[in-house]
């Protein structure tokens, strides 16, 4: 009993976690079964509401971030959920572990997650609202997805861990979250709509954009290793 | 020869929602010692628990657990502790060997700590394949504890740790405490059946209105 237990690395927890979430979601099919029919069903709306081509491809960026970012809320709220619900989240505390490693373990659980479903949006986009895109339009697509579901990861991850203890969590974390958001949306439509060369736009427009987007996720990235640790355990 | 001690508290306050749910309490525990707590319903216990194990800071007094001093760092003392409260730390979705492996992940345990930690609870065989949800609550209480014989936790900090269990999951658990205990680890933990913690313990300390008293 008195034999210590050898000090585990970051890399090490965090790949524990990241394993974790993935092993959970993969089991309980949340995402595949609840969130990806959820932002399906928004596209499909919109399509019905606005009920016209032009407008359709012109706006379908901006409609693929926001199915993203209302998906994200209910993602962010089972990562936590699935931590808290036996108060696995206080024992992982009291594992004395480096919990900067958790908040990147969880961070890109969430993102992968995030392209799984992007992917899956943008298809909607291709068949519903029938934009097109170039090669050299889709490596900037790419690069949009990727920058801007991180930079979603690591600020979901963030706001889901300071709101994970408290009362009406539900309609806090949105609350909170849709103003911290915000640039990802503009810049990520404003990528996507280059991309697609929506309303005109050059695909050269979009790589400015996307610079925003590796700034946010740095940004984020950053502060919320450091400021994560603290959050949970007060 | 002198008996290490294995937790040091003098007039230890701890504020837990504006209110002084610790006041004053000074007690200590020595190594290989089986201690319960007794006492009402909000008189502390669980409180003292969560202090013990890093997890509320300590207000005013002194506080010393496994040689860290609990009001300078919070965080050392936490590796070495196990921490039991009415929830089990479990991962519902996940079965109970990859509940065990992820443990041993995070604490850099080998498989092989976590074959003996599942033998040791009765755990192996198709038992470690069952998901978490699906156990009766004396398995989900068996496979936390065993999640502490994984950590390897010099302290272990049980919360009502008898609670939801049958006959048979107590006699298991108080066995489990006992071979904790010899193997080197100190218990302390808090119970209203006293009859069959008092029995279990070495010695017992009564928590009331704050403070900490000789049972």
């Amino acid at each position: 009993m008195k034999k210590t237990v050898k000090k585990t690395g970051r890399s090490r927890v965090a790949s524990a976690v990241f394993i974790k979430d993935l092993r959970i979601e993969a089991r309980s099919r949340v995402v595949t079964n609840q969130v990806l029919p959820f932002a399906g069903l928004i596209m499909v709306m919109f399509a019905f509401a606005l009920d016209n081509d032009d407008v359709l491809q012109r706006v379908a960026g901006g409609l693929i971030w926001l199915a993203t970012i209302f998906s994200l809320f209910i993602i962010v709220q089972r990562s936590f959920a699935i931590d808290t619900s036996d108060s696995a989240l206080d024992s992982l505390r009291v594992a004395g572990i480096d919990l900067s490693a958790v908040f990147l373990g969880k961070s890109i659980a969430l993102s992968l997650q995030l392209i799984a479903l992007d992917v899956v949006l943008i298809a909607a986009a291709f068949l519903l609202y029938q934009v097109q895109v170039s090669v050299i339009g889709l490596v900037l697509l790419v690069t949009c997805v990727i920058c801007a579901t991180t930079g979603l990861g690591f600020v979901g991850t963030l706001y889901g861990g300071l709101t994970a203890g408290t009362n009406g969590r539900e309609t806090l974390l949105p609350l909170l979250l849709l103003p911290v958001v915000a640039p990802v949306l503009i810049a990520a439509t404003r990528a996507t709509e280059a991309a697609f060369g929506s309303g005109g736009a050059a695909i050269s427009e979009g790589w400015a954009w996307v610079g925003l987007l590796a700034i946010f996720a740095a940004v984020f990235g950053v502060g919320g290793s450091l400021a994560f640790g603290p959050l949970i355990d007060e | 020869m002198t008996v290490e001690k294995v937790l040091e508290f003098s007039d230890v306050v701890i504020v837990y929602d504006n209110f002084p749910a610790v006041a004053g309490a000074t007690f200590s525990v020595n190594a290989g010692e089986i201690v319960l707590l007794q006492g009402a319903n909000g008189a502390g216990k669980t409180t003292l628990l969560r202090a013990c194990a890093g997890l509320l800071p300590i207000a005013r007094g002194s506080a010393n657990v496994l040689g860290c001093d609990l009001r300078l760092d919070r965080l050392a003392v936490r590796s070495r502790v196990g921490l039991l409260g009415h929830a089990n730390g479990l991962f519902q979705d996940l079965t109970v060997l990859e509940n065990m492996l992820f443990w041993s992940r995070l604490v850099g345990a080998t498989r092989n700590d976590v074959d003996q930690a599942m033998d040791a609870m009765g755990l192996s065989g198709r038992l470690s394949e069952t998901q978490v949800a699906k156990l009766s609550a004396g398995q989900r209480r068996r496979c936390a504890l065993a999640s502490l014989i994984v950590r390897r936790a010099q302290l272990w900090l049980l919360d009502e740790p008898h609670a939801g269990l049958d006959a048979q999951g107590r006699d298991e658990l108080d066995r489990t405490l006992r071979a904790a205990r010899d193997a080197g680890a100190t218990v302390i933990f808090a119970s209203h059946e006293i009859e069959r913690a008092s029995a279990l313990a070495t010695r017992s300390l009564v928590v009331a209105s704050g403070t900490v008293k000789p049972a």
